[in-house]
């Protein structure tokens, strides 16, 4: 039974003293390493502290002023926009995937590759590179004309277009049976029919993946609220973070307790849907 | 297969009567006109998709590609001026710096986070729950929105003595270190920033590729005597030769196309030593209005990841050979 624990250091499953110390040493440096950060984060949310420019690691008394103060300068409702934006985006994201998947899965028609290609070509493309031009646009939609700049929609709206999802639903939908879909056809059910009701309750993983993930990439979106976002009424809270850090009054530990509340959602949705989460990256990074 | 058989029959039949407008495209082709539908069924499905790539990928697209060659004068119409902006862009000392900036960041954090991922990865292979709370523990930097992975750093940076980090250094005899705040250091920090928050990222794609190294050949390899730094040379690594090449195009974009760690850490300053391509553009189209040049920008920008891209695609297909 050794063999599958196997592992290129073999330090995993060394017992020997001097290898247990090594390991737990490791493992600690590891762990302040990359949590150090995130534990003086949250200790400073709830820390007295006076002094304006440093966070500190040692607790003097928790509180909750600094979340009181952030409350005061106006977070819940920074939160409460993220909360909308990143509400509406995946709704949208993920119906506008399911909806494209279906077709390029399931269907053979004239086009296919062309659509197929051009939707795969956006990967890399970096939306950094498009920020003017979408700027331009969203302030006048070409055709209906339309101004979404200083409006939630104008953050929401755009992540309809993430041709990871799309990509992970055709390749997910492919693996369903034909079987399935050809009985449900003599039964005389519709495409609308075999899609809500044969093809999307079977992919239920993939729907997870494209959720977990699609939360934390618009939860992690920085660059398309600052080029819609006008004035403080339609920031999402990371946006609101900078203003915060800006204001002479506000102490690091209010930005802390800010930015713990700008953190808390996508960790949360991290630990809970994991094994969503790593499936995501692993099928968006080695699929190539 | 039976399904496929009953079909012809049945079309030519009681239920060519039932759905008559099956029935001329059952003549013209039998089989797929049923499978398939009508012809515009897929294209409802793709409509709203469509729409939204074509507002907000493929029109940006175009004009982008079209401002890199107009001087773009909001309310006055548009100059057409040829390759005057990418003329500008080429022979400006500030973009200049800004891609040799760029460049930099990009090669060290794509350096620093592949070789610090795998370091992380080899460690923490295996499958005991214990190492599984710790690369959950590790990999949480990953999933902290990057405004506040920049606030947070801002702050652990503070330049005196009592700062975080500078305190943390200092238990260690080193004087405090200006970090974000002076030239010398700036980029070198915000290099850390990069590497702390992307390793993690590498270490799990490294970690679902250790999976698929055939674990037979450590066997053989610890049979023939060789050594833990042998066998990761010899057979660890080779077994992870696509990881590699997929993280490296990652990094290498991701580094790039960096914006909003160096416009929240530094917004390129001090004395420009951090100004990058993106928030040079950011400034010339968004603050300064000289969007054409921006515009031209970001099309040597984007030309520079496609050929980047391509160039590490075909050096693998060669490898592969």
């Amino acid at each position: 039974m050794s063999a599958p624990t196997e592992t290129a250091l073999g330090l995993t499953e060394s017992r020997s003293i001097g290898g247990r110390v090594v390991k737990a040493v490791t493992y600690a440096l590891v762990l302040i390493v990359f949590a150090g950060p995130l534990l003086a984060l949250l200790v400073s949310a709830f820390n007295h502290v006076k002094d304006p420019t440093q966070l500190s690691l040692i607790p003097s008394g928790a509180t909750l002023d600094n979340f009181r103060t952030a409350f005061d300068q106006g977070v819940l409702k920074y939160l409460l926009n993220s909360f909308f934006v990143v509400g509406g985006g995946l709704l949208l994201q993920v119906a506008v995937s399911v909806l494209a998947g279906y077709a390029l899965a399931r269907k053979k028609f004239r086009g296919m590759t062309v659509v197929m290609v051009a939707i795969l070509a956006t990967l890399m493309l970096p939306e950094e590179i498009l920020a003017i031009p979408l700027s331009l646009i969203l302030a006048d939609l070409p055709v209906v004309h339309f101004n979404l700049i200083g409006t939630l929609a104008g953050m929401i709206v755009p992540l309809g277009a993430w041709a990871f999802s799309i990509l992970v639903m055709t390749e997910f939908m492919k693996d369903v049976p034909r079987e399935l879909e050809e009985a449900a056809r003599i039964d005389g059910a519709g495409d609308l029919r075999i899609f809500a009701q044969i093809i999307l309750p079977m992919c239920k993983p993939a729907l997870g993946v494209i959720g977990v993930f699609g939360f934390t990439m618009i939860w992690d979106q920085y660059l398309l609220p600052l080029l819609v976002a006008t004035d403080s009424s339609s920031y999402t809270l990371p946006l609101a973070l900078r203003t915060l850090r800006i204001d002479p009054s506000v102490t690091p530990g209010v930005v802390m307790a800010a930015s713990l509340l700008a953190l808390l959602p996508s960790v949360i949705v991290f630990l809970f849907f994991q094994r969503s989460f790593v499936q995501g990256l692993t099928s968006g990074a080695l699929k190539g | 297969m039976s399904v496929d058989q009953v079909r012809p029959s049945a079309n030519g039949s009681a239920v060519a009567g039932a759905r008559p407008t099956a029935v001329p495209a059952a003549k013209s082709r039998p089989r797929r006109s049923r499978r398939a539908g009508r012809w515009w069924t897929p294209w409802l499905f793709l409509a709203p998709a469509l729409l939204l790539f074509l507002y907000f990928k493929f029109i940006p697209m175009f004009n982008a590609i079209t401002m890199s060659f107009q001087e773009v004068q909001p309310y006055l119409g548009n100059k057409w001026v040829g390759a005057d902006n990418y003329k500008t862009v080429l022979t400006s000392d500030g973009f200049r710096e800004a891609a040799w900036h760029t460049v930099v960041l990009a090669v060290g954090q794509t350096a620093g986070c592949l070789v610090l991922g795998l370091a992380l990865a080899l460690l923490m292979e295996g499958q005991s729950r214990r190492l599984g709370f710790i690369r959950s523990a590790a990999f949480l930097p990953v999933v902290v929105p990057i405004a506040v992975v920049a606030e947070l750093w801002r702050i652990m940076y503070h330049p005196t003595g009592d700062g975080m980090i500078n305190s943390l250094l200092g238990l260690f005899g080193s004087s405090p270190s200006g970090f974000i705040n002076d030239p010398h250091t700036s980029m070198a920090s915000i290099m850390v920033t990069g590497i702390w928050r992307g390793a993690p990222y590498d270490m799990m794609i490294f970690l679902a590729g250790l999976g698929s190294v055939d674990r037979g050949l450590y066997e053989a390899a610890k049979v023939d005597g060789a050594g833990r730094f042998q066998r990761i040379r010899h057979v660890t690594v080779p077994g992870l030769r696509s990881v590699f090449s997929i993280l490296f195009i990652l990094a290498a974009i991701r580094g790039l196309r960096v914006f909003t760690e160096v416009f929240l850490l530094t917004n390129g300053g001090p004395d420009g030593s951090t100004e990058v391509v993106m928030t040079l553009i950011y400034k010339l189209g968004l603050e300064q209005n000289r969007l054409g040049v921006g515009a031209a920008g970001a099309v040597l920008l984007f030309l520079a990841t496609l050929v980047l891209t391509v160039c590490v695609h075909l050096f693998r297909r060669r490898g592969n050979e």
